[in-house]
């Protein structure tokens, strides 16, 4: 008996020593930070590394290796029809998608800024495309613009804008499937950009308001000199926020459209996926979908300069 | 003068009624269209002389049965409930530690590591999704919930120690350093003083992670292609739709049930989440 608690004494002190050594600021606060950024690099750096060599590969599903062919893939997506069609695509989307969320979403957040009864409600429905799965609310949408039973279509013929029966094909015509697309990127991202710009609005200083109404300042001359400039800030944040979703995104498209008719809604991150995970070509999926990165880290310099703006205010 | 006051007034209050009402209207209409159409009979439903809006024939529930007992619904509605609740739990763990540490000991160093967290929760699954892929097959976790598992958490952790950084911020230390001079530990300060000031982004951080992975939809796409091992949100558009043979009762019945609940859960946190994204950065 005493001899086992001899024997146990050393790794006792050991670890209470151990203990107090982990006590240590300077000791424990990396130890807690470690786990999640060990994750973080392991499932995200190493992987954003890995995709850079599988670009320069021929890497494939049959032959996941591939070997070595330098910037091939990159001069052969170039050169596709397909490839410069999805980059003038995922650059109409974004940035038409995101001109009307700035524009509505600004509208919306004006007529919510004051108390009114029922006011919960609305900013539930209001709310209701960006938190509900999108694939599934994209399902939705699918049913709306039917073929031959779209809700729409029944719409414009009672109002006569179309004959009784005749149908728009929203999703069979390149102009128009293009149209519906950007349109759902609106309507899922205006509620995001809404709840920023509230939250900013209420925010506003309300002295300097009063103080200019007192002076006489009218609606548009407050609004623009200074409700807006002191609303960039964040503003900007929401933009951005909502600019990196919706370039990034391939939710809608592949719901929606599949990329067609004819490959004429394709985006980068839907052509990637078709590329390297359906048709099995790792490296040039790897390659199309790197297209996105310099984008990416240009929105993500504004943002973070804009949110640092926006905390001076 | 006071007659035209009033003019103005009941001009504003009508101009902004009729404003929300319209958006109202855009956003929720593709649900109260799922609804109306889950509780359709078919023969009304693909009858383009009827009125769509209405109930033409007695509703029913043929769809919702349909839903349950002919397919895989529930199975997936599970699965998306599993993978859900083990992607909280990581994440919380790894995120607790990592935005106190952050926030309480690391100083300068904390907020650069702290952007950089944030940075990584902008990268998108595109740029990821076929790495990530070579990563699941050799770890042969291909076609599990596992992949999921493991996956989902690149980007929650990041978000969710972001928004526990800011919260963990405004707790004032002082309350831990009391809690220490009354003779408790680091630990039990934190576990007895901190934590519970911390709940409200604790739970906000738990809804997120929750309806992150209940959303998530390339990621899933790609990794698990076995209909019973599937989450909700692709194995309704996947695998309800056979051909070109769309079921729209049966489809709008399932896509409204998944929607509406995560939609509630949102609501009560979603001024949590506007400040976390409001104060990006808030921290020099």
């Amino acid at each position: 008996m005493r001899s086992s608690t001899a024997a146990v004494r050393p790794w006792v002190s050991f670890l209470t020593r151990g203990g107090r050594w982990l006590r240590r600021e300077r000791v424990f606060a990396p130890l807690l930070v470690l786990p999640a950024f060990l994750y973080v690099v392991l499932l995200v750096g190493l992987p954003f590394l890995y995709a850079l060599y599988l670009s320069l590969t021929d890497a494939t599903t049959g032959n996941p290796y591939g070997s070595f062919i330098g910037l091939r893939n990159f001069s052969e997506v170039v050169q596709d029809r397909v490839f410069r069609t999805a980059l003038k695509n995922t650059f109409v989307f974004t940035l038409s998608a995101q001109g009307a969320v700035i524009l509505l979403s600004n509208v919306l957040a004006r007529a919510l800024s004051t108390e009114f009864r029922g006011k919960g409600f609305v900013l539930f429905l209001l709310l209701l495309p960006w938190v509900a799965p999108v694939s599934l609310s994209t399902i939705g949408w699918l049913w709306i613009l039917h073929a031959r039973f779209s809700v729409l279509d029944w719409v414009a013929w009672q109002l006569g804008l179309l004959p009784h029966g005749q149908n728009t094909f929203w999703l069979g015509k390149p102009n128009l499937a293009m149209f519906s697309v950007v349109m759902v990127h609106v309507w899922r991202m205006l509620p995001f950009a809404t709840v920023v710009l509230l939250a900013g609005l209420t925010s506003l200083p309300r002295d300097l308001l009063d103080q200019a109404e007192v002076d006489g300042a009218r609606f548009w001359r407050k609004l623009f000199q200074i409700e807006l400039p002191l609303l960039l800030p964040i503003m900007s944040v929401a933009v951005l926020f909502g600019t990196i979703f919706t370039f990034t995104d391939m939710a809608v498209v592949y719901v929606l459209t599949r990329g067609g008719p004819f490959d004429t809604t394709q985006v980068l991150s839907s052509l990637a996926f078709f590329k390297g995970i359906v048709g099995g070509n790792l490296s040039v999926g790897a390659a199309i979908s790197l297209f996105l990165f310099p984008v990416l880290l240009v929105a993500a310099v504004l943002i973070l300069r804009a949110a640092r703006r926006a905390e001076v205010t | 003068m006071r007659k035209r006051g009033n003019w103005q007034r009941a001009l504003r209050v009508g101009g902004r009624a009729l404003i929300l009402v319209a958006f109202c209207t855009f956003t929720s209409f593709p649900f109260a269209w799922m609804l109306i159409t889950a509780f359709k009979r078919n023969s009304d439903l693909y009858n383009p002389v009827n009125n769509p809006f209405w109930f033409n024939e007695p509703p029913t529930l043929e769809h919702l049965e349909y839903v349950f007992t002919k397919t895989l619904y529930a199975n997936w509605i599970v699965n998306t409930a599993l993978v859900g609740v083990v992607v909280v739990a990581i994440t919380l763990l790894l995120a607790l530690p990592a935005g106190y540490s952050l926030s309480r000991f690391l100083g300068p160093w904390g907020t650069q590591l702290g952007i950089g967290m944030f940075l990584v929760y902008l990268v998108p699954p595109t740029l990821l999704f076929i790495p990530l892929a070579r990563v699941v097959s050799e770890l042969r976790l291909h076609n599990t919930l596992w992949s999921l598992i493991l996956i989902y958490p690149t980007i929650t952790v990041p978000f969710a120690t972001w928004l526990l950084m800011g919260f963990f911020k405004s707790i004032p230390p002082e309350l831990e350093e009391q809690a220490l001079v009354d003779g408790y530990s680091r630990l039990g300060a934190f576990w007895r003083v901190t934590l519970p000031l911390a709940v409200p982004g604790i739970i906000a951080v738990v809804i997120f992670s929750f309806t992150i992975s209940a959303q998530e939809f390339v990621y899933a796409l790609s990794f698990v292609t076995n209909v019973a091992r599937k989450t909700v949100s692709v194995g309704v558009p996947a695998d309800m739709v056979r051909g070109d043979i769309f079921d729209w009762g049966p489809l709008m019945a399932s896509a409204f049930l998944a929607s509406v609940p995560v939609a509630i859960l949102y609501y009560f946190v979603i001024d949590k989440f506007v400040r976390g994204f409001t104060t990006a950065g808030a921290i020099r």
